[in-house]
């Protein structure tokens, strides 16, 4: 038998107003509505959201990990983007 | 017939429907076609049983002869059982179940709707819980029954004659009798006649949707509610009571 998989979704759980929606897992589903059921049956189930998101996995772009030295180590250096790099002059309130 | 004894049996009977049918989708825990699938399941499982335990407790305090809500619901014998024909069919392939399911899903949304206005707050209360349930339920059934009805040449073939095998156990869901009467009187429970003609509707527009057709024979089976069952209640049952026959008054 030629057993086709159904496609894979990505799930994202709002645990309260307020909240943004977080990734919590995947799961397969035949559509966008079955897997939002889907996903309240398996990510839901005891109280953990109160807004589901499903996205098909196919349509996340991610970035490419071999690139991850030219992405990312550039911002290692550069320690004046944090505002803890400066440093607050005495008397000023209210930062 | 007192109103107590109807009461009584009336709860009786919708707790058997919820056991009963709660059960045979319990059958299915560690079956399901999918992981996803086998959870929700065994999800509407747990609400059916849910739904059965607070109408046996209720069922055993209106009777007031010392049993409770275990003691009902595993210690009597297949007779004593007032659920209806469709609960207990056997599960077959995933199909079947979701075509039982809606059948059953439909009829408990219109009744559930209808019994949060119950002039016995305890039906009423009971109700207003259960109807999120049956909505859930309901999606559930109805989305499915679409997508394998309108699915591939094998799904539509399968639940077409789902379709056919189980509608002749429709009508009995509209089953009304004595004790239905005398609650209809007292506004405890509603005149489900009426709204037979919104089941039917509801039900063939789902069953449009998905490509599928109810069958013309007319036949229909009964005897549910009088504990006349079919040959699958024995066997459901001796499965669901094994633990308590075999260790009475075992709790865990």
């Amino acid at each position: 038998m030629n057993k086709k998989e159904w496609p894979l979704w990505e799930v994202f759980i709002r645990s309260k107003q307020g909240l943004s929606h977080k990734h919590v897992g995947s799961l397969r589903a035949p559509d966008a509505e079955m897997a939002v059921n889907n996903a309240r049956d398996v990510y839901t189930r005891r109280s953990e959201g109160i807004s589901i998101w499903v996205v098909e996995s196919a349509n996340v772009v991610a970035s490419d990990p071999s690139e991850a030295g030219p992405l990312y180590e550039p911002a290692n250096s550069k320690a004046y983007r944090h505002p803890t790099f400066y440093e607050v002059p005495e008397g000023i309130k209210h930062m | 017939m007192t109103k107590q004894e109807a009461l009584f049996e009336y709860l009786l009977r919708k707790a058997d429907d919820s056991l009963i049918l709660g059960h045979r989708l319990s059958e299915w825990c560690g079956h399901g076609p999918i992981l996803e699938e086998d959870i929700a399941i065994t999800n509407i499982a747990l609400d059916l049983i849910g739904q059965a335990t607070e109408l046996y407790k209720y069922a055993a305090e209106v009777e007031d002869k010392g049993r409770d809500e275990d003691d009902l619901a595993f210690l009597r014998i297949e007779r004593e059982y007032k659920n209806v024909l469709l609960v207990e069919q056997t599960n077959g392939d995933f199909g079947k179940t979701m075509i039982r399911q809606l059948f059953f899903d439909h009829f408990e949304h219109l009744l559930y709707e209808e019994l949060m206005n119950s002039k016995d707050e305890r039906i009423a209360a009971i109700a207003t819980k259960t109807i999120k349930e049956i909505k859930y339920h309901i999606k559930h059934s109805s989305e499915w029954t679409i997508r394998l009805g309108d699915g591939t040449e094998e799904s539509h073939n399968r639940v077409q004659k789902s379709v056919r095998d189980l509608s002749r156990f429709t009508k009995e869901l509209f089953y009304q009798d004595e004790v239905d009467q005398i609650l209809i009187a007292e506004g405890i429970i509603p005149d489900v006649s009426k709204f037979k003609v919104e089941y039917d509707k509801n039900i063939k527009a789902i069953l449009d949707e998905a490509t599928l057709e109810l069958p013309n024979e007319k036949w229909q089976l009964d005897g549910g509610r009088k504990g006349v069952h079919s040959e699958h209640l024995g066997y459901l049952l001796t499965e669901l009571q094994y633990m308590q026959r075999t260790y009475p008054g075992m709790k865990w």
